[in-house]
Formats: C-alpha cells, structure tokens, sequence
C-alpha cells in the first residue's frame, strides 16, 4: 500500500474501548514501551453506569505503518472491544484541562490574572501570594497559556490528558475499528 | 461446607478442565498449589505428568500442543515455580502456540506482602503471554477456566496465565458452563470476499507467482495445509515454507523450494527475490525470512492472508491483505481460482520455472561425506541417514529440536510431508526446548517414534528431563550432533568475528552414554562413518529412551546463509556449492 511506503509522521488520537479489568492498563502501557512507541497523553476511567466498560483515550505519533501497527496492537488485546482513530475517522473534539499555579505579586500578578481572563481560565484557588487557574481546551491552547505563564510566576501544572470524541453523531461503538 | 453447587476451588478448577477436554497436565507441586495435587490424587480422567523443572512442564506442553492442534496445559507453584515457567510462556508467544499455564500463588490477603514464594506473576507474564488472569473472587474461578482455553486456541494462539492464589483453591466456589462467546474478544476468521476476488486476479495474472507459507498454516489446523496442497496442484506454482511452516507443504511435492530464508535454499530466497506476486499465508516476514527489508522481493506485489491484522504491514507493505484464518482463506481463494476462467501466462509461468530450475541446479544443499572407514561424520549426512532410515518404520514419525546448527540442517535434511510433525523453537531460539518438547510429542503419542535432534550444548539446558522419561517410560530418541562447540555461535565467531572462538567451546562435557545409563536410558555413540547406521539403527528400534552421540564434523559450518543485513540474492553458499561469496555491511554487524 502506497500510504505505507510514507516516512511522514502524523499524530494520532485513538481511543480504546475496554473491559474494565485489573491489568487492562498496564497491557495497553506494556505494549507502548514494550514495542517503542511515542505515547504523548493517555487518560482513562470508565464511562458506563456499571462501570463494565472504560474508555482509553491516548495520543501517539508515527509513520501511517507504524499507527497502523499501534492500532491492531490495541484491537488484538483480549480486554480490548473497540478502537477508534479519531484523527483519520473524520472530524473529532480532543479536550484536556490543566491546573496550573503561578507565585507572584505585584505587577507580575495582575498580569497573569488578565491573561487568564483573555484564556477564560477560571481562578479556583487563590490567597496573596498565588492564584490556581483552571483552564480547559485543546492541548495547543493549554501549552500557549502555561508558556505565557512562565515569566509570570509559574510554579506548577497539573494537566489531565486529552478526552477526545467524534463530532456528530458517530460514536466509538458506530465507528469500525479498520481492518 | 461444600454442597451440590458449590465445591473447594481446586475441585471446580478440574471440572473445568475436564469439560475443556483436558488430559493431560505437564506439572510440578509446590506450597501454593498443593489444593490441586489433593484434586489431581483424587480422580482418574486427567493424567500429571510430572517434569525436572517448570520451564520443562512448559516446553512439553508446547510439544503436545502442536503436534495435536490441542491446547497444553501446565501446573506450577507460585514464585520460582512460576518465574521459571517464563521462558517457556515467551517461547509459546513467539511460536504461537495454545497454552494454559496454572501458577499457584499466596492467599488473596498476602498479596503484595512480600510473602513466602510470592512473585508478581501476572505483572512478570504479562510480556509473556496473549492474555493473563489472577483469580480474585471464587465464584470467577470457573468462567477464568473457560475463557483462558478460549484465548490460547482461538484466532492467533498463545499462552495463557492462570494466577491462582491459595483460598482461591480451597473456598468453595459455583462452577459455570462455558460461556457461549467473548464479550470482546471475537477474531475475525472468515475473508473478505472482494479481497479473494484482488487475490485471484493478482494471481492469475502472476508472470513469476511464488507462495509463501508458515507457521499459521499449521496453526489453522491440518485442513490448512490440505487445502495448501489442492491449491498447490491448481496453480502450479512454487511454493517454499518458513521454519515453522515446515510440513504445510509436503517436502515431496516437485513445487516445494525447500525453506527460505537465512538458512534456506538458493531456489527459495531467490524466487522470493524474483517474484512478481508474492501469496504470504499464515507467516509474519519475520527478519530471518526478509534478511535486509528495503532489498526484500521490491518488485512483487504481496497478498497476505494472516489472522492477527498486527501480523500485516508489520515489516513489509502489502498490497492485498487478507484477514482470516488460513484454512478459511485458502479454501475460498481456491474456489474462487477454479471458478475464474481467466487462463494463466503458461509461457511466463514456463520460463519462470526453467529459471527455478536453473537455481536447483546449483545444488545448494550439496555436501560431502568421505564414506572411508574413519572418516569424519558431516551433520547433514547423519540428518540424511536418520532421515532416510525413519522412512520405512511403520511408524508417525515426529522431530523436535534444540537451537543451533543442527535445528537449521534438521530444517534442512529432515523432509516433512505432513503438518505437526514438526516442533522446534522458531521465534525465541530458545536452546533446551528439543527434549522436553519430544516428551510432551512422546506423551501425545505413545506409539509414535520421537526424536530430538540436539547439540551437545542445548542438550544440556533441560537434560535433567530424563528422568521425566524414564518414569514414564517414554521412548524419546535423543539424537546429538555433537561438534564440541555452540556451532552456531562458533560460525558466526568464525565468519563475523575474525575467528576469535570466545566462549563457545563445549568444554568439560559429559560422557553421554553414561549419562544416559544414569537415566535409565540406552547411551550410544557413532565416531566414525562406518558407525553411523549400526547406531541410528540400534536407536530406532529400541523400545526405550535413547542418548545417541554422534561426533561429527567441528568445523562444518550451515550453508547457504544469507548474513544479518544482506539481502536474498547476496547468499553465502557451501565450499561444495559454486557461488559469489557476499561480504557482511557495517549495518548487519550489529543485528542479530
Ligand atoms: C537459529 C535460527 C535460525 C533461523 N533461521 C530461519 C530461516 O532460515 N528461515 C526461516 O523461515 N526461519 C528461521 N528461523 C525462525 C524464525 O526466527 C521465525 O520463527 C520464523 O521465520 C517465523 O515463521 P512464520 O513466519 O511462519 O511465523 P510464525 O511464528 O509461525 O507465526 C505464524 C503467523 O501466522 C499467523 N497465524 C496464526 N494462526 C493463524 C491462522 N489460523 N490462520 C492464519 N494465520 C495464522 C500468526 O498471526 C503469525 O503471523 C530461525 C530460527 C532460529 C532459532
Ligand atoms: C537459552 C539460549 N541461550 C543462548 C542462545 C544462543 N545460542 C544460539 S545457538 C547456540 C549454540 C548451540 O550449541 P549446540 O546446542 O551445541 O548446537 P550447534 O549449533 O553446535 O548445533 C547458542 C549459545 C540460545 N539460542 N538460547
Ligand atoms: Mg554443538
């Protein structure tokens, strides 16, 4: 196949449908490290009402063969229902959210405040010295906000990962994981 | 209290083993699971056979397990008995081969406690099997049961781990039926149609056809390799098998190339080199196949029929691949071949075969053996000798090997016309599989002749598998080609590394003839030509175990060889063979 003979990398973001079992996750790790693959965000808890099925969402990169592998790896494991290439399966929302602290006073301090306004980050925390600002969206977005924090007195960030899904009404379980 | 529904763990644990069809276990007992031991010593319908060491109980269930297309079961204890199971679970996932493996472990409330002989079993398999459990509640034990025999056998094979802790083995659990299907795990089986009908035309279309089969034929079960055949004698096509392919397609069949890849035959590699369409069926380009992969077969375009999707545009871009079971796949390639009435390129296929033909006559696997009294033995002619003399046994004949020299001239000198008749560790090269594998053939089938050809190295890893054999009295040939050296090391010392042999000499070996005896064993040993067959023959009818040490050749090397990093058509050929002697890049130096 032509597409495979390309050394270009591209990112994808897949998530994995899973039985909500003891050891599901140390596979899906196992098998990132085990075979060398890139793994830039993985997030996972379940999101059914019995808590029967948990759903993966990671973030990796790679030659289309090398995603291509990523991704029957995944499918072929035995907890595993569904896998779904939200990047190459049409248009999809990836979302991640940060904490992030910042330490500063004065003039430092006001600054950060307006930017976090221009980024509709929320203060959830605040005392004299510090504000925690809680900021969601895209990872680009996150990355911009937490860089312009830099001068400003940033001392620490939490960030949860991306959540990722179709647009539309496509759903993972109406998506088919290619063969 | 047990009642009707409710029974000890362990008691629950057989009955699923029983209802899987189990029977026989390969074992060694040990703290953690001696709840089982008390069920085993309880009944009659599940055989134990009880081995030296666990990595012994592993291999000899790998042995069962191919050469009856059933799953192999093993029982150990937790810690060291599980930690020494482990080279066995990876040699299983490598060669595909349906395991289950029951490991004890501590009481669920140890766990994690650093107890007596506790290990981190599922966490160390992990890497090691397709699947693994660690039993938790009783009323999952029976379910667990079910589906881990589910796992090992369906789609690609593989080992299973069934982490058992002790109160799970002795609480009183429900048992539970077999469930009908997975939840999850559901592997594809039969072809996509629109795929069969790219394959045919491809196919018919072919100028310079060659079919490549492997170890999923064998996998598939012996309609598989049936079914190869007919397709065989449709198309006319060449054909050449992996190592683990080896008996897919009768080595008889004038079609048959002989192995390819690093080892294998000239005609083999350089139809691969030369094709045009190449038909890949249940083997996975694996690098001692391709050898450089950006000079592997660049101008054929590839059909791939493999189970596992994982298995396709792993290595080598295909063109047409087809997800299914081979067996499936090649039954509806068939049909749709003789259904299409496009006529095939007969004078393209004419000329391709001349060039075939050519390539044979460079006899590749040509050797020379100086038949004077006290000559020298060379290792292919004893393979050939042993070979020659099973024809007319009456008897199934199956081969297990080590790793090394003699597994590679085995491949190469044994010819096999039936699918599982043939165990060797392919995918881990793991030395010391030959003997315990033989057992676990021998166990499978008491009638059958089984013999191990072994190198006095790999012998040694599992030798302690003897007295396996004589308390149960089975008959395993063990048959050493035995050059003093890790010959395979040796030859890559020798053509690699200048020549300096570092660590590879078989010093301070045993005499096996009495090491035999020791067993309880017949020893027996050929020095010379003139007494080679007195040997193989005195082996072959004993009704006993037999150690028989054949000195042979130190310095043979295994030819042809197509060095790490080279490409198909940059072979190295025997001093008997004619050829173009290919260097080894700066690059293949650092592959293994
Ligand atoms: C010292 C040494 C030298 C070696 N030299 C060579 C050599 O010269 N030539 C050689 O060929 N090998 C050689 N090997 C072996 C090599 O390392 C590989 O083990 C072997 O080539 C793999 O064989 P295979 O491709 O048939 O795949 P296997 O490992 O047998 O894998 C089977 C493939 O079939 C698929 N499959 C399984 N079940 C089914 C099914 N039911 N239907 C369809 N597909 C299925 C699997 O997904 C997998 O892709 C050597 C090994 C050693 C130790
Ligand atoms: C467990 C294990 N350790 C090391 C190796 C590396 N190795 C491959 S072949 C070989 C030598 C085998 O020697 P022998 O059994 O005498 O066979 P020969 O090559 O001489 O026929 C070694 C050490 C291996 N394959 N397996
Ligand atoms: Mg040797």
């Amino acid at each position: 196949m032509s597409g495979y003979q390309d050394n270009t990398t591209r990112t994808a973001t897949i998530s994995v449908l899973v039985e909500n079992e003891a050891g599901i996750l140390a596979r899906v790790i196992g098998l990132f490290t085990g075979r060398g693959y890139n793994i830039d965000s993985l997030t996972v808890a379940p999101v059914e009402a019995d808590g029967a099925l948990s759903r993966i969402n990671l973030v990796t990169s790679g030659t289309a063969m090398v995603i291509a592998q990523i991704k029957a790896q995944l499918d072929r494991l035995v907890q595993v229902h569904r896998v779904s290439d939200l990047t190459e399966e049409g248009p999809h929302i990836a979302r991640e959210m940060a904490l992030v602290k910042v330490i500063a006073t004065g003039e430092k301090r006001v600054e950060s405040l307006r930017i976090a306004e221009t980024f509709r980050a929320r203060v959830v925390d605040t005392t004299t010295g510090s504000f925690v600002f809680e900021i969601t969206g895209t990872s680009d977005k996150l990355d911009a906000f937490i860089d312009l924090m830099r001068d400003l007195g940033l001392s620490e960030v939490s960030r949860t990962g991306i959540a990722a899904l179709a647009r539309g009404a496509r759903t993972i379980s109406s998506l088919h994981s290619e063969h | 209290m047990p009642t009707a529904d409710r029974q000890p763990g362990a008691e629950i644990l057989l009955r699923a083993l029983r209802d899987q069809g189990v029977e026989v276990i390969f074992g060694y007992p040990g703290g953690a699971v001696l709840p089982i031991y008390d069920a085993i010593f309880n009944q009659n319908s599940i055989r134990h056979i009880l081995v030296r060491q666990e990595g012994g109980a592993v291999h000899a269930a790998e042995g069962y397990a191919r050469s009856t297309g059933k799953v192999g079961v093993v029982l150990v204890t937790s810690g060291p008995g599980a930690t020494n199971a482990v080279t066995g679970l990876a040699d299983a996932l490598m060669d595909s081969i349906p395991v289950v493996c029951l490991t004890g472990q501590v009481p669920t409330h140890l766990i994690g406690n650093d107890a007596f002989q506790e290990a981190d079993t599922t966490g160390i398999t992990r890497p090691a099997t397709k699947h693994n459990y660690l039993v938790k509640r009783p009323e999952d034990l029976a379910r667990v049961v079910h589906e881990a025999f589910y796992v090992a056998r369906t789609g690609r094979p593989g080992p299973v781990v069934i982490d058992l802790p002790k109160d799970i083995l002795i609480n009183p659990a429900p048992y539970a039926e077999a469930a009908k299907t997975h939840t999850s795990y559901r592997p594809r089986t039969d072809p996509d149609p629109a795929q069969i009908r790219k394959a045919v035309a491809l196919l018919k279309a072919a100028k310079r056809p060659v079919i490549y089969a492997g170890g999923g034929v064998i996998n598939s079960g012996p309609h598989a390799s049936e079914t190869l055949r007919s397709l065989i004698a449709a198309t006319g096509f060449p054909v050449t098998n992996t190592l683990m392919g080896l008996g897919s397609c009768p080595a008889s069949d004038p079609r048959f190339l002989g192995m390819l890849g690093m080892h294998g035959t000239y005609e083999a590699n350089l139809a691969m080199h030369g094709c045009d369409v190449m038909l890949a069926v249940g083997a996975r380009f694996d690098d001692r196949v391709t050898g450089r992969l950006n000079a592997f077969s660049q101008g054929s375009r590839k059909i791939h029929i493999d189970i596992d999707t994982s298995s396709i545009n792993k290595n080598v871009p295909v063109e047409v691949p087809i997800v299914a079971d081979a067996g499936k796949a090649l039954d509806a390639l068939l049909a749709a071949w003789k259904a299409d009435s496009t006529p095939v390129d007969t004078t393209a296929l004419t000329a391709w075969w001349r060039q075939i033909d050519i390539w044979r006559e460079k006899n590749c696997l040509a050797f020379h053996q100086d038949m004077t009294p006290g000559a020298i033995i060379k290792p292919q002619y004893a393979i050939q000798r042993l070979f020659e003399m099973t024809r007319n046994l009456g008897k199934d004949v199956f081969i297990t090997t080590e790793v090394g020299q003699h597994q590679m001239w085995a491949a190469q000198y044994f010819h096999f016309d039936r699918p599982n008749h043939w165990m060797t560790s392919g995918g881990l090269g793991t030395m010391g599989y030959g003997l315990p594998a033989a057992m676990g053939v021998q166990v499978a089938h008491p009638d059958a002749m089984v013999i191990d050809i072994a190198g006095e190295a790999s012998i040694l890893m599992n030798i302690q598998e003897m007295g396996t054999l004589a308390q149960y009295r089975l008959p395993v040939k063990v048959f050493i080609l035995n050059n003093e050296y890790m010959g395979m090391v040796r030859q890559w010392q020798e053509l690699l590394h200048g020549g300096r042999y570092s660590e590879s000499y078989s010093a301070a070996l045993p005499d096996f003839v009495k090491l035999a005896e020791s067993f309880h064993a017949k020893g027996l040993r050929a020095t010379s030509i003139e007494q080679l067959d007195a040997v193989i023959l005195e082996m072959l009818t004993s009704d006993i175990a037999v150690v028989a040490d054949i000195a042979v050749d130190q310095k043979e090397n295994c030819f042809p060889m197509i060095p790490s990093g080279a490409a198909h058509n940059e072979m190295i050929l025997g001093t008997e063979v004619e050829g173009d002697a290919a260097a080894v890049s700066d690059q293949g130096f650092a592959l293994v």
